[in-house]
Parts: C-alpha cells; sequence; structure tokens
C-alpha cells in the first residue's frame, strides 16, 4: 500500500508537473495532483478535450511527466480502451515482459463525461477494460466560457440556461452519473472532492488496484465558471458535500458505502450563497425554486442512507 | 495490371472462392494485428463476423475489440496505434460518417493503421447499397484511398495497405475500399498467398513513438496556437506526398512475390485508345467487358482506373489520357453542387496543363446500387466518339441510367 502520510506525499515525485496554465486555485489542478499522488506505478493517461488538457498540453510545453494522449472531447474513454487493448496484445505476444505493471488512465470533464462522452464510458466500461476514468466535473463546459451540461446543478446561471425575465437559471437537476456508472456493475465506482484529499486518494488508490474498470466522479471548483472567489473554492466544494448534494460515497461489487457523513448537514442554499451562478436563487421570489431543489437534494440523500444501509 | 514473373515460394498460394468481405477478413487473419477495434455495418459486416470467428478459434491473437459505435471504433484504433502495435478497422456509410472527427485525428497524429471500407451510400434516404459518397466525403481528411476492383484486389491492397501506412517516410492511415455488394458480398475464385509469405511481406511492426514504452513517455494530440498549427499540418502532408513512390515501390515488390503487379492507376487498353472512360473499383471490370466488345466493332476505347485516389495521380492520369480524343469521367457519388463529381473534378484539373487536352464529361451512376448496364457503358464510349468526330461536347455532367 502506497503511503498517504503528509510527508510522504510531499516528496513523492510530481508526475504532473509545475508549470501548467490552469487557473490559479482551481480544483481541477488539485484533484489531479492528488490523484497522482495516490499511486506508484507506471501510467498512461488519454485525456478529453477540455481545460486540462489545453493547459497541461499545448505546443511546445507539456506538464506531464507519463506517456500522455489527446484525441478529442467525446473520446478519452475509448481512446483509453485502445491503449489498454494493445498493452495486452504485446503482453500476450511477449512484446512487453509479464512483470511490467502499467496503469491506464483517463480524464475527463463533465462535457467529455456526462454529455458528449458518456456512450464511449458506458462501452468501455461494458467491455471490461482494465482502466480508471476520472470525471473532473466542475458543472459545466467551464474551458469554452461556462455553458450548461448535464452536471450543472438545477437553477445555476450559465451562458446556456441563463437568468431572465421567464427562467431562473437551469431548469432540470442533474445526472447521477455516479450511480449510473455503478449500474454497469463495475467493480468500483465513487465519488469524491478534493476537500477531503484523503478520502479521495483513497478511493483513487482502490482504484487503481481493482481489476477491470474504476469510476471516480470528482467535484470541482471552477474559478471562472462558479462567478466565486477562487482562495475559497475547496470550501465551497466541501459544503456541496457537507449539503449532501455531492455526498461521498463508493460502490464496490454493488455494495454502497458512505465514506463522510457530514455531523450537521447544511442547507442546500449554504452550498449556493458567496458562487454568483446561484445569486438568483437567494432572492425571495425565487423561494419556492430553492425549496423544490432542496427536497430533491433530501431525497437523493436518503436514497443513497437507505442503498448504504444506513439510518436516516 | 502488367503480367510478372513469379517467384518460387516455399509453400503454395491457394485458389479460394471467397467475398470481398471474406478477402479481406482472410488478410486480416494473416495479418494478425495487435488491435482489430471495430462496430459491424452492411456490408461490411462479414469481414468483423468473420475476424471475429477467427478470434474464437484462436487463429490469431489479436485484441479484438467489438466497440459500442464507430465513433469508439476509430478512437480505440487512435489509442491502440499510439500504444505502438499494428492496428485496423472496418466500416463505411454511416459509421465512416460517424468516425469524422477521430479520422482526422489518426492522420493527424501520423499514425499508421489500415482500414477496410465497403462503400455504401449515405442517408438520407436511408440505403445500405454500393456508392463511394461516403469515402468521397472525407476524401481529404488525411488518408491513404486504395480502391478495389474485386475480392482479389482488396485482399491484395490490404496486405500492401499495411506496408505503405508503416513506410517510415509515409505514416499515414490508409484505407482499403470495396464497391457495397458488388464486391463485398460477390463470391469470386481469388488467389490467397501462404501465410508465411503474407507474414515475410508486412514484416516485424516497428513502432516509432510507443506510448506503451513508459521509460520514454511521449506526449501524443498537443494543442497547437496559430503559431505552430500551419507548420505541423504542413509536416503532415509530408507523408502524402511521399506515399505515390512508396505505393508503387511496394506495389513492385508485391508482384515479384505473387505476379500480381500494382500501380496508382491501371490502363486498360489505353495504349491506342482513342476515348478513355475514367473509374475506380467494382465498375471497371463492366467497362473492360464492353471495351473487348468496342474494339470488335473497331471503336478504340480504352480504361483508366484510379486505384489510389489519395494522394491522387494527377501526372499520370494526365499522361494516359492527354493522347485521348475524349474522356468521360464516372462518379459513383454525388455532385454536391460542385462543378460535377470528386473524380471528375480531379481528373480535369490534372489536364489543365495539357497543350491540347481531350474534352471531358461527367457521369454521375450507380448511386445507392443503382446497377450500370454494359449497354450504358457502350452508349457512354459511342458519345465520346461523337465528340471527337463532330467536336461539340455537350452536356459536362449527366447521370446515367436514371429515370427522368
Amino acid at each position: 500500500m502506497v503511503s498517504f502520510k503528509l510527508k510522504d506525499i510531499a516528496t513523492r515525485e510530481e508526475r504532473f508537473a509545475q508549470g501548467h496554465k490552469m487557473c490559479p486555485g482551481c480544483g481541477v489542478a488539485i484533484t489531479v495532483r492528488q490523484i497522482m499522488a495516490s499511486f506508484e506505478e507506471p501510467v498512461v493517461i488519454a485525456n478529453a478535450t477540455g481545460c486540462l488538457e489545453i493547459c497541461s498540453g499545448t505546443f511546445p510545453h507539456s506538464s506531464w511527466k507519463v506517456p500522455w494522449i489527446h484525441s478529442a472531447f467525446p473520446n478519452a474513454a475509448s481512446t483509453i480502451a485502445g491503449l489498454e487493448s494493445m498493452y495486452r496484445a504485446k503482453l500476450k505476444r511477449g512484446e512487453i515482459h509479464k512483470e511490467r505493471k502499467i496503469k491506464f488512465l483517463a480524464f475527463g470533464g463533465d462535457g467529455g463525461t456526462y454529455d458528449i462522452g458518456f456512450q464511449a464510458l458506458s462501452g468501455a466500461a461494458e467491455r471490461g477494460h482494465n482502466f480508471v476514468y476520472v470525471c473532473l466535473d466542475n458543472e459545466g463546459y467551464m474551458n469554452t466560457g461556462g455553458q450548461r451540461s448535464s452536471a450543472t446543478p438545477p437553477g445555476a446561471r450559465t451562458t446556456t440556461s441563463e437568468v431572465g425575465k421567464v427562467l431562473q437559471g437551469k431548469q432540470q437537476f442533474r445526472k447521477d452519473l455516479t450511480r449510473i456508472m455503478a449500474a454497469h456493475n463495475i467493480p468500483y465506482a465513487a465519488q469524491a472532492a478534493p476537500s477531503k484529499w484523503l478520502d479521495l486518494m483513497k478511493k483513487a488508490y482502490r482504484a487503481f488496484e481493482v481489476e477491470g474498470p474504476a469510476f471516480i466522479n470528482v467535484l470541482c471548483n471552477c474559478p471562472t465558471g462558479w462567478h466565486a472567489d477562487p482562495a475559497r473554492g475547496l470550501e465551497f466544494v466541501q459544503r456541496a458535500v457537507d449539503s449532501c448534494f455531492w455526498p461521498l460515497y463508493e460502490v464496490e461489487s454493488g455494495v454502497v458505502r458512505i465514506t463522510y457523513k457530514p455531523r450537521k448537514k447544511i442547507p442546500v442554499v449554504e452550498w449556493f450563497k458567496d458562487q454568483g451562478r446561484f445569486k438568483h436563487l437567494l432572492r425571495p421570489e425565487n423561494e419556492e425554486l430553492l425549496e423544490s431543489i432542496q427536497v430533491e437534494v433530501d431525497r437523493i440523500w436518503n436514497q443513497l442512507l437507505k442503498d448504504a444501509g444506513e439510518e436516516m | 495490371m502488367e503480367k510478372g514473373t513469379m517467384k518460387k515460394t516455399k509453400s503454395k498460394s491457394r485458389r479460394v472462392f471467397l467475398t470481398g468481405d471474406g478477402a479481406i477478413a482472410e488478410a486480416m487473419r494473416q495479418i494478425n494485428p495487435h488491435v482489430v477495434a471495430a462496430y459491424p455495418i452492411t456490408p461490411s459486416t462479414q469481414v468483423v463476423e468473420t475476424f471475429a470467428r477467427f478470434v474464437a478459434d484462436g487463429l490469431v491473437d489479436t485484441e479484438f475489440v467489438v466497440t459500442e459505435s464507430e465513433h469508439s471504433a476509430m478512437s480505440a484504433c487512435v489509442g491502440a496505434a499510439a500504444g505502438g502495435g499494428r492496428v485496423m478497422t472496418v466500416t463505411g456509410s454511416q459509421g465512416l460518417a460517424y468516425m469524422f472527427e477521430v479520422l482526422g485525428v489518426t492522420s493527424g497524429l501520423r499514425l499508421p493503421m489500415v482500414m477496410a471500407i465497403a462503400n455504401r451510400a449515405l442517408n438520407s434516404p436511408l440505403n445500405i447499397h454500393g456508392d463511394h459518397s461516403d469515402t468521397m466525403a472525407m476524401r481529404d481528411m488525411g488518408w491513404i484511398h486504395l480502391y478495389s476492383e474485386n475480392g482479389q484486389e482488396a485482399y491484395d491492397n490490404t496486405v500492401q495497405a499495411f506496408r505503405i501506412a508503416e513506410n517510415p517516410n509515409v505514416r499515414t492511415p490508409v484505407l482499403v475500399a470495396i464497391d457495397g455488394f458488388q464486391t463485398s458480398h460477390m463470391v469470386e475464385t481469388l488467389t490467397v498467398e501462404t501465410d508465411e509469405l503474407v507474414k515475410k511481406f508486412i514484416g516485424k511492426y516497428i513502432p516509432s513513438y510507443p506510448m506503451i514504452d513508459i521509460d520514454n513517455p511521449v506526449l501524443y494530440g498537443a494543442a497547437d496556437r496559430p503559431d505552430y498549427y500551419m507548420e505541423h499540418k504542413r509536416n503532415q502532408l509530408v507523408g502524402m506526398i511521399n506515399a505515390p513512390e512508396v505505393i508503387q515501390q511496394v506495389g513492385k515488390e508485391y508482384g515479384d512475390l505473387t505476379g500480381r503487379y500494382y500501380g496508382l492507376v491501371e490502363e486498360y487498353r489505353m495504349e491506342d485508345a482513342e476515348y478513355a472512360i475514367v473509374v475506380m473499383s467494382a465498375t471497371a471490370g463492366s467497362v473492360k467487358d464492353v471495351i473487348e466488345q468496342l474494339r470488335e466493332e473497331g471503336v478504340a476505347a480504352g480504361l483508366l482506373k484510379i486505384r489510389a485516389f489519395r494522394p491522387f495521380p494527377a501526372d499520370e492520369v494526365a499522361k494516359s489520357l492527354s493522347r485521348t480524343k475524349s474522356v468521360a469521367v464516372l462518379d459513383r457519388c454525388g455532385t454536391g453542387g460542385a462543378q460535377g463529381g470528386p473524380l471528375f473534378l480531379e481528373v480535369r484539373t490534372a489536364l489543365y496543363e495539357e497543350k491540347s487536352p481531350p474534352q471531358v464529361i461527367n457521369y454521375i451512376f450507380g448511386l445507392g446500387g443503382r446497377d450500370l448496364p454494359l449497354r450504358d457503358i457502350k452508349d457512354v464510349y459511342l458519345r465520346l466518339r461523337e465528340i471527337a468526330r463532330t467536336g461539340k461536347r455537350g452536356k459536362l455532367v449527366d447521370f446515367l441510367n436514371l429515370r427522368e
């Protein structure tokens, strides 16, 4: 088992190096560093189009000290599936030493994972490739200026779910992708947040440990798209966790386990406040809308508690 | 094809009955790629199905990835090829259209791979039968295009395609096309070389920058700003510029081993032809039959068959056709609002610099599997003779066997 002592993590070789162009305070960059520090085996990475890809691989610079490929927006999962297949083909033919263990990792944002890349991910999961897929969910198409995705929270203002005279931000709830991936009956699926870094790193470790597809959905604050103070990014992420809008849990072999239960569950409005994208929801005329979001968050949380066999 | 002297090999080639799809699958078995990622689509499904049987019987040790879509099939091919091994896929029509965005990734990353295509019409209206609108729609995606007249050529082209794609001076993906149903489902007698010959001919795969070599990390697919993009696209073109020489070298080497020689184009009775048809794939067979009839009637008819459509063999085309009086280019693809079909545009442009070029007309034929009767081909030659006699070209672009 890899050590999760702070001293060891801090002195472990950085495979995602400094010099990338992610925004200061970006939850994605923090998450990627945590993921990369949670295992020691050699790794090959496929990256969907998005902030991480653009900011870490613009010619002639690269932040990656490991083999890395970017192909297009919707196909990180199928690209890593091809790589993993080539690895197995070469193992079978003795072109790689059988002791040479390589891990396969794909990164995608919520756009490249929940939406345009969902089919490729579902297919790769069903086929059972041995890979870890990490969704860096910042709740919108933030690389292109902040458009809605199916991960965008209800009521959030984005450039394609505007707030106006008749509409108050996104009209729909969010897709529960973690549960959908767990429903593929893959060995491991989990939901995590960089504000609970040890929980996240242990999940990443477990994801690499299991044989077969593993999926981790990580809520990442977006310094620009959330219209909130970047210095407080992880605080906002933690509020999503503490409001149970973003519960931390894992599903292994069908068993649901909640890995962090807030001592005091905060109202969802606590997670919304201080973020510009939710500002309109705090207006008195949107009280009903806010209430309906709270009801839905509670319903989903209670269902999760039930599935995990825990007391409500 | 010129006749060559057959070199003696240790074991004998076989004469077999196979469909065009079966011929491609047989080549795939002998090539035994590291990874085949594919999604079945009519009329190339039999290739995937036949290969699946080879996998099930352990006749190949390929990692066979049956994806959930063609987009994922081509994406998996990109990942696999970047990994550092031999890769192949099969598709056509809607499947090829669905792959579209990844086709440019493949050629842009200079990943050598081979894609077999059973050409088929594009929606709408839905039509599962043969025409070239699918590959013509992606003709400028940076892939080398080889078109096959029959099952034998499908087999031979598939084997040669790997050598062309993997040549260090080319490193460009190659597609091998056959006509949907006319070739894909037609059972023909053809020669299959021995496994040893094919293995020796394609040789051991030598990867250039394998991602699986984790001790030497490489980055594939960087983003380019305007300060680098153009230089990279220019560099990519070098592979295409080098390709004609390599295609011909490989065709000659293959001919020396098998007796079946290949070049960029095939000339049939062109040495003294006054009237020529330019066409690709299965229709060339019908045209050859008509030429034989017409020759008996004293009409100097000839055929220029294009094997390599990309890169387009403009010099060979100009040289071959400049001796003729009139030319009809048969496009199995609509014009889409252009001045003619894609093949016509290429041929006409190739002749522009000639001192006294022949008159060139264009026919659209065979869309969605529409038959092209021999009498229609004969009428084309008779019209070409009339154009040469009167000097009056008439309609530039017309349809063959269309109800109006």
